[in-house]
């Protein structure tokens, strides 16, 4: 589709080369590169050449106001990982990464779903659901906080409609199942569902958007079969349906994933790290060591960390969907 | 045969009617339970800050009173049109340069354009608060600190990501042979991409526009650090009014609708048009 | 095609929307800067604070026609936010005129230790500073000899509020001592009271409940052998301290994670719980929120142990030394304002603290404000660790520590982390 034949040259190929398949290196093709070299140089410096330093830095001695630059190697790196407070955020990060995107496409493919069915009300309903992505971080974070507060928030009507058992919510120190590796609990705390929440409600929209577009594309008669047929519906929808959105839930997913790592906002205003930390996150942390502790090298490795993590999931993604793309 | 079909139609009529009833169901309790959040906000607003407490959230304000909501906007008018001019510039710009690379890298494709893509498209993922020391310094020595134009600009930095993606993706769906056609007629570079792309992009645009315009308008890390006031957008206000030492609940939810009308307002009006943006291409990874 | 146009003349309004707006903004640039102004940095953004603080920049306007000062307060519970923003900007190398700063070895020594602050001696000289404020007060922003902040009020953190009503009822008195608190909190619990309120959204008033009842158990010689790094953090003493914070945690609220300060003292006005410990801050919420009378509806009292010390919260202001020519000039007469009688008498009343002056007049503060200014005269002063009294890598540390402790009761384990956490950052 839009990728060109593989026999295009890269421009800065020697002279040599570029005169022999000169018929091939348009003017065109210098445009397109000169259009893009703004955007290489602006993120050259305002993303790579901060991670870069961000790096550097975390292998310094630089723990304290005084910008100490002298060499400390992998130290930080030992006392991070050392750190409770680390290990239980990789915990959490894991539990959470894995909720938020499963929960956002899962939900949001569903709502998208019971959309499509040729309903009244479609855009008051579709509003509902996509207007919380408007709503700041931090103020999502401050409204949960006075829901999920499990003695006046929403426990008050849960009781009211005789729930009995009432949950923690994000005051839950619980951690399920709960066993031990290194100082911390394995398992699922469960006061992260709280925050959870918080996050599906405002990014669910997004993903049931996507999924709604993706759907509109689909031609009605395949749609038409799934519903009439009520007995093979589910096995339409798993065969026919869900290979059509499967490129949006690549994209969805890239960008639910970059979503991910800005909720830091959120949790700061809702739970902040919460007891034993069952609510915190390494963005949370590496926050208060730099800026609180002032340890800006443990700080720096903390980002290295979470930034290496992060790409370890993403770059294979990334590389898989273009090359297919390109297929 | 004839009288089975007719059962047949009967019985899916029927399911058919008992599953809207379900769905409308679903629909309506999800519905419900997404707009709690809005319940809260403005039942606090209109209550007096006094008659503000945990244990009575749920109740509907005994008296009507603006004062949550007059108090809230003389304290965030003053930000809110920094944010208009932030969020209307660092859109604008943002989503220009993502249609122009979305152009470049699916139209022009040349060897290594990939791997631009990508270096592109990483930028998504870079951990905010780890940039802020780094980013005073650039901006410092650039003459941007402090001052709309500098903010402005980390916005459309890390916007063009996000924007390269969405382009990218949706012009992949406009046809090779328009621009090839064109090409033989002699457009150049630019021309197929002022005649032929642009026209064709406005749903693109609405999403990427969407997009961003919330991104900046709701970004609240990058305006405490590299503004101060009278520069800083409204969301720094607004926290300023929830961290301070004797929170007033209900002007802070006030401040958070005020806050949060214009996205709402753009949410409302263009979000038939976001789906349909999404739809018209944009989607298609 | 059709549905398109509305979206496609939207776009075209948005996008001359958008060429209005850059025009507005780059005409309101250029207007922007100017020579004459001082930066003033604090994380006072609260309605009183806020207030009161605007006092103090009239009369420097006042003072010095046509220089404005720039209000730049930042929110963020103790400052957090505001605290990143300053250590971004200067470790950025670009400072603010002056800035907000707890006295003590927090913050305010490492910005010292880095040499980013110009000693103020000669603003103490040409002020008469020396004499204005207590030596006990100017300890606590001396290094070898030389002073470098200007203090502005002084607030108590070693309070412990009470709902009077509560207490008429049961027959209480305000506990002195762990043993009578124990004994009212039974009492208070077996009527369906919550004893002691208590908040921890902020992440640091756990750490500011045991660190009083540390100052209670161990008595003020061994809190600061504590504070300035001479005594063991894994000490009979701290590991009692420990225990005692423990035996408080069974008479809280449950959901103290999930509250405010100011809603744990909100719980105190409601009669829901008889008892909280907070700073004096706490006062102006329950006059000026909750509306209620000093002495008559709520009543106050040293926490238990910690009578005749005064736990000195103080915000002062300090001179950044990358500063330079006129904005250094600026600061200091800036400075010279933030130290005067004048400003302090109406600074202080507005926020809810007292001033650190010595000549400052009891009159214009309540009953309340009387009290707490007699003790800072008479009783020593002693840092808060959470309240940049101590190294803030050390601090960070401790209310890690304090998370994980309040959750899983091991008092052996906290102190050791503490005693490895004093060790990587050593105190002072």
């Amino acid at each position: 589709m839009s990728v060109l034949p593989e026999t295009d040259q890269t421009i800065s190929s020697p002279p040599t080369q570029a005169i022999r398949h000169r018929r091939r290196l348009s003017p065109n093709k210098v445009w397109s590169l000169v259009t893009l070299t703004p955007s290489i140089i602006l993120l050259a410096v305002f993303v790579y050449y901060f991670i870069f330093w961000t790096g550097y830095v975390s292998f310094s001695n630089w723990n304290s106001f005084i910008q100490n630059m002298s060499w400390n190697g992998f130290n930080n790196y030992i006392a991070v990982f050392q750190s409770f407070r680390f290990q239980s955020d990789l915990r959490n990060m894991v539990f959470f990464t894995v909720g938020y995107m499963v929960g956002c496409l899962v939900l949001g493919m569903l709502l998208a779903l019971l959309i499509d069915q040729k309903i009244k009300g479609e855009g008051i309903l579709r509003s509902v659901f996509l207007y919380p992505m408007a709503i700041s971080a931090a103020a999502t974070g401050v409204i949960w906080n006075w829901i999920l507060n499990p003695t006046t928030g929403l426990n008050l009507i849960l009781k009211a409609l005789g729930v009995h058992h009432l949950p923690q919510w994000y005051l839950s120190t619980a951690i399920v199942p709960n066993f031990n590796i290194g100082y911390i609990q394995g398992g699922l705390p469960l006061a992260l569902v709280a925050v959870l929440i918080a996050s599906l409600w405002q990014w669910t929209g997004f993903a049931m958007a996507l999924y709604l577009a993706g759907l509109r594309a689909i031609p009605e008669e395949i749609k038409e079969a799934a519903r009439i047929d009520g007995a093979g519906a589910f096995r339409t929808f798993w065969s026919v349906i869900l290979p059509h959105l499967r490129p949006i839930t690549t994209t969805a997913v890239v960008m639910l994933m970059a979503a991910s790592l800005k909720v830091f906002d959120l949790i700061y205003a809702m739970t902040g790290p919460g007891s034993n930390f069952v609510t915190d996150l390494p963005a949370l942390n590496m926050f208060d060591t730099t800026f609180q502790g002032n340890e800006f090298a443990q700080g720096a490795a903390i980002a290295t960390v979470l930034l290496i993590l992060v790409l370890i999931f993403i770059i294979p993604y990334l590389i898989y969907t273009i090359r297919r793309e390109a297929a | 045969m004839t009288t089975r079909l007719v059962v047949h139609a009967h019985r899916t009529h029927a399911s058919r009617l008992v599953m809207q009833i379900l769905n409308y169901f679903v629909l309506g309790v999800l519905g419900a339970v997404f707009l709690i959040p809005v319940y809260l906000l403005v039942v606090t607003s209109l209550k007096s800050n006094s008659a503000v407490s945990l244990t009575t959230m749920w109740s509907l304000p005994n008296s009507f009173g603006l004062s949550g909501l007059s108090q809230a906007w003389q304290q965030v008018a003053p930000d809110m049109l920094n944010s208009v001019y932030l969020a209307v510039s660092a859109t604008i710009v943002s989503a220009g340069i993502g249609s122009l690379n979305g152009y470049a890298l699916s139209k022009w494709t040349f060897r290594g354009s990939n791997v631009i893509y990508f270096f592109i498209l990483l930028g998504m993922f870079i951990p905010y608060q780890i940039t802020l020391i780094p980013l005073l310094r650039v901006l410092d020595a650039i003459h941007l600190f402090n001052t709309i134009p500098g903010l402005a600009l980390v916005h459309i930095v890390y916007g063009i990501p996000i924007m390269t993606l969405i382009f990218r993706n949706f012009f992949a769906e406009i046809p090779t042979d328009l621009v090839e056609a064109a090409q033989i007629d002699g457009t150049g570079y630019w021309g197929v991409y002022r005649h032929i792309i642009l026209p064709l992009s406005i749903p693109g645009f609405v999403v990427a526009g969407i997009w961003e315009f919330t991104q900046v308008w709701n970004d609240f890390l990058f305006g405490v650090t590299v503004t101060e006031p009278p520069h800083q957008p409204v969301t720094v206000a607004i926290v300023n009014i929830a961290g301070s030492q004797h929170i007033q609940w209900n002007v802070l939810m006030s401040s958070t609708l005020i806050a949060s009308l214009p996205t709402l307002i753009i949410y409302l009006i263009l979000g038939r048009y976001f789906v349909r943006g999404l739809l018209a291409g944009s989607v298609k990874g | 095609m059709n549905k398109w146009k509305v979206a496609s003349s939207l776009g075209t309004g948005f996008i001359s929307l958008s060429l209005v707006s850059a025009t507005a903004l780059t005409s309101a640039y250029a207007a922007g800067s100017s020579s004459g102004q001082v930066d003033l940095f604090s994380w006072w953004t609260g309605k009183a604070s806020s207030k009161a603080l605007q006092t103090v920049i009239n009369i420097y306007e006042a003072q010095h026609k046509g220089q404005k000062v720039v209000n730049d307060a930042v929110a963020g519970g103790a400052g957090s936010n505001a605290k990143a923003v300053l250590a971004s900007r200067m470790e950025a190398g670009n400072p603010p005129s002056t800035f907000q700063v707890h006295v003590g070895n927090g913050s305010l020594l490492s910005w010292i230790q880095a040499g980013d602050m110009t000693p103020l001696n000669f603003l103490y000289k040409s002020q008469g500073w020396y004499k204005a404020f207590p030596k006990s007060l100017l300890n606590l922003m001396t290094v070898k000899g030389n002073i470098y902040a200007v203090p502005i009020d002084m607030q108590r953190a070693n309070v412990l509020w009470y709902n009077t009503a509560i207490f008429k009822k049961y027959k209480l008195s305000p506990p002195s001592t762990f043993a009578a608190f124990f004994k009212d909190a039974a009492i208070l619990k077996s009527h369906g009271i919550t004893p002691l309120a208590l908040a921890n959204h902020g992440n640091w008033e756990t750490t500011l409940l045991w660190s009083d009842v540390l100052l209670g158990t161990v008595g003020r010689v061994e809190y600061n052998k504590l504070m300035d790094g001479k005594a063991s953090w894994t000490s009979k003493g701290v590991v009692e301290a420990s225990k005692n914070y423990l035996k408080m945690m069974t008479y809280v609220n449950s959901d103290y994670e999930a509250l405010h300060w100011a809603q744990a003292d909100g719980l105190v006005a409601d009669g829901k719980a008889a008892m909280n410990v907070m700073g004096d801050w706490a006062q102006g919420y329950f006059t000026t929120t909750a509306g209620l009378k000093p002495l008559k509806q709520f009543g106050w009292a040293a926490t238990p142990g910690t009578k005749g010390v005064f736990a000195a919260v103080s915000d002062a202001f300090g001179l950044p030394s990358k500063l330079s020519g006129k904005a250094k000039t600026n600061a200091i007469n800036f400075l010279k304002v933030v130290g005067s009688a004048k400003a302090q008498t109406e600074f202080n009343p507005l926020k809810g603290t007292f001033s650190p002056r010595l000549d400052a007049n009891p009159q214009s503060y309540d009953a309340y404000g009387k009290d707490a200014m007699k003790s800072y005269k008479k009783d020593p002063l002693v840092l808060v660790p959470g309240q940049g009294g101590l190294n803030p890598g050390f601090t960070t540390a401790l209310e890690n520590a304090m998370s994980v402790f309040t959750s899983n009761k091991n008092v052996n384990q906290f102190l050791s982390t503490l005693a490895s956490a004093a060790k990587t950052n050593p105190l002072p």
